[in-house]
């Protein structure tokens, strides 16, 4: 436990593909303690587990040793720490790609890399159904049973005690499979302040700094609707920087010279993201009662956040499993003035006139006219009068790969057989995509915090 | 009393969380906030977006932050990488509830009226 009054802790990454100089401008702007990084989105698991099927070594976020290999001297030398989930299903391979980065970057032996494995659940997912468990789907409540077979990846999302043990045991940098999104931010704040479990306030108040921090520029200023053309200079946009205290009051703001901003609007706008009942908001470590957060704008891209209560979390962790559930892909082409939606609507009566005397299984063809109603349907109104262009996108998806096959073949004809001004198909054949689909489940957490391990191990 | 678009009264962000969105609405002054209440109901929002949201629609207040929560059900057909739709995760329903109109007080109406769109005269080179 440090003897400080503020831990300052920065966002780095909101998602795989995110800003990748994101991370270095949050090192290199002003004095941080922290930086954590969030990698993970709900179905990246399975993309990392598609990659290590192919190649053991992989499964885990390699931007983030790209980035370590640019940072980790820096980090070293001012004494700031890194939290992230980049191990993705693959933890202990990212944290020896971390090391070496480390010795690659001169670090070696002057830094240690924590990792933390066992919310992995795929080995033990028979044990688990056998045991009891029916991991049941959240919103359906089917049994896991129903798509066994078709299972690709199956992780517990665990809480931030193990990141905590990993800090307490000197990690400089700790490498994480899956977690609750806010934990990587809460875990560095419950080390440094000494913050008891059952102090359900202190533990929500980590919870909504993580909030806070895990979608990164998300929080400051980028995708923020309120006089969004005023907002300055989103190329160089600054990622959020919290400044806790250790009441858990904390403020949010960016490095200065940065761009983007920090106001009520901004910070609101990210607290009510992809939330669900504000008065329960469910992590790992807390449930955490979003009503009662009291936020004051202080000017100068500040914004403080503070009174925010906690009470006990449930018995029940959340899982996140993936499966195969069929084939989809889209083609797309676009007409021109004049007429053009015209033109695409009756391209898209041949297609779905073409499919059905073709005999093609698809589940479910879905036409947009992009340009016009792709992203609010109905509620885009009548087609534009005059549109310069519009493009027609149809995307199928079905069970049956080969009538998804069929289908990319049949855009293309269109261009010569169909209306007239067309073009856009340089493209070529549309890709043929296996469809991974969510399954969110609850697990009872003791059937989980037994496997959790921490390793510490020196560059 | 006059209809005005709810663009013009307030900002939202949305999300997924599986096959469900959820949209933040987020009054752009206090004063607003119950406008938003009373106007801007579970029944209102379902009936706003029809067949884009298959299940039902609910409702959580945060007068705290002048906010205001909704769950919309079944509205990403499938979900992240089962739908269709170029908006699978539900990023942009956000502008689709601004889409609605409310009934305000005339003055309302007066000082928010084209809050929320680009003033006349901007161009992205700067003015």
């Amino acid at each position: 436990m440090a003897d400080r009054d503020i831990v300052r802790i920065a966002g780095g990454q909101g998602f795989w593909g995110d800003d990748l100089d994101a991370p270095v401008r949050q090192v290199e702007g002003g004095p941080i303690d922290y930086l954590v990084m969030d990698y993970l989105a709900e179905v990246t698991m399975s993309i990392m587990r598609k990659l290590k099927d192919r190649d053991p070594a992989s499964g885990y976020a390699r931007d983030f040793v790209t980035l370590m290999d640019r940072i980790f001297p820096a980090c070293v030398e001012r004494g700031i720490r890194v939290v992230a989930n980049a191990g993705g299903v693959n933890p202990d391979g990212c944290a020896e790609a971390v090391r070496e980065a480390g010795r690659r970057a001169g670090v070696g032996g002057k830094a240690r890399v924590g990792v933390v494995t066992g919310d992995d659940l795929m080995d033990r997912l028979d044990e688990l159904l056998e045991g009891g468990h029916a991991l049941a789907h959240m919103e359906t409540g089917e049994p896991l049973l129903t798509i066994r077979e078709r299972v690709r990846s199956a992780n517990a999302y665990f809480g931030a005690a193990p990141i905590v043990e990993a800090l307490g045991r000197g990690a400089d940098v700790v490498v994480t499979g899956r977690c609750a999104d806010p934990v990587l931010t809460a875990a560095p704040l419950i080390h440094e302040f000494g913050w008891a479990a059952d102090d359900y306030d202190l533990m929500a108040a980590g919870v909504l700094a993580g909030h806070l921090n895990e979608c990164g520029a998300q929080a400051t200023g980028g995708n923020a609707m309120p006089e969004w053309w005023t907002t300055p200079d989103y190329d160089r946009i600054g990622f959020p920087v919290l400044e806790v205290e250790s009441s858990g009051a904390f403020t949010v703001t960016k490095h200065p010279g940065t761009g983007g901003r920090v106001n009520r609007a901004t910070v609101t706008e990210q607290i009510v993201y992809e939330i669900g009942d504000p008065e329960s908001f469910l992590t790992p470590d807390v449930v955490a009662d979003f009503t009662t957060i009291a936020l004051s704008d202080l000017g100068n891209d500040r914004v403080r956040l503070e009174g925010i209560r906690g009470r006990s979390p449930t018995d029940f962790l959340k899982v996140s499993i993936a499966y195969t559930d069929g084939w989809k892909s889209e083609g797309t082409l676009l007409y021109t003035w004049p007429d053009a939606v015209a033109k695409a609507r009756t391209a898209d009566r041949m297609l779905r006139d073409r499919f059905e005397r073709l005999g093609f299984r698809l589940d479910d063809v879905h036409t947009e006219f992009v340009g016009w109603n792709a992203a609010h349907g109905h509620l885009s109104g009548d087609p534009p009068v005059d549109a310069p262009e519009v493009q027609l996108r149809v995307a199928v998806r079905s069970s049956d790969r080969a009538s998804v096959e069929r289908f990319t073949r049949e855009m293309a004809p269109l261009v010569l057989t169909g209306p007239p001004s067309v073009t856009g198909y340089a493209g070529g054949r549309g890709r043929v995509q296996e469809i991974v689909a969510y399954w969110p489940a609850l697990i009872r957490r003791d059937a989980v915090d037994s496997l959790l391990r921490v390793e510490v191990l020196d560059v | 009393m006059t209809q005005i678009s709810l663009a013009c009264l307030a900002h939202a962000r949305s999300g997924d969380k599986g096959n469900s969105a959820n949209v933040g609405l987020v009054a752009y002054e206090p004063e607003i906030y119950p406008i938003l209440v009373e106007e801007v109901t579970e029944e209102r929002v379902k009936a706003h977006f029809g067949g884009l949201v298959r299940g039902r629609v609910e409702r959580f207040e945060l007068p705290n932050l002048h906010a205001l929560n909704f769950m919309l059900y079944e509205a990403l057909d499938g979900g992240g990488t089962v739908s269709l739709r170029t908006d699978a995760q539900g990023k942009v329903l956000s502008t689709a509830l601004l889409r609605m109109e409310v009934q305000v007080a005339d003055d309302i109406a007066r000082r928010f009226e084209g809050r929320g769109f680009i003033p006349e005269g901007w161009s992205p080179e700067g003015a």
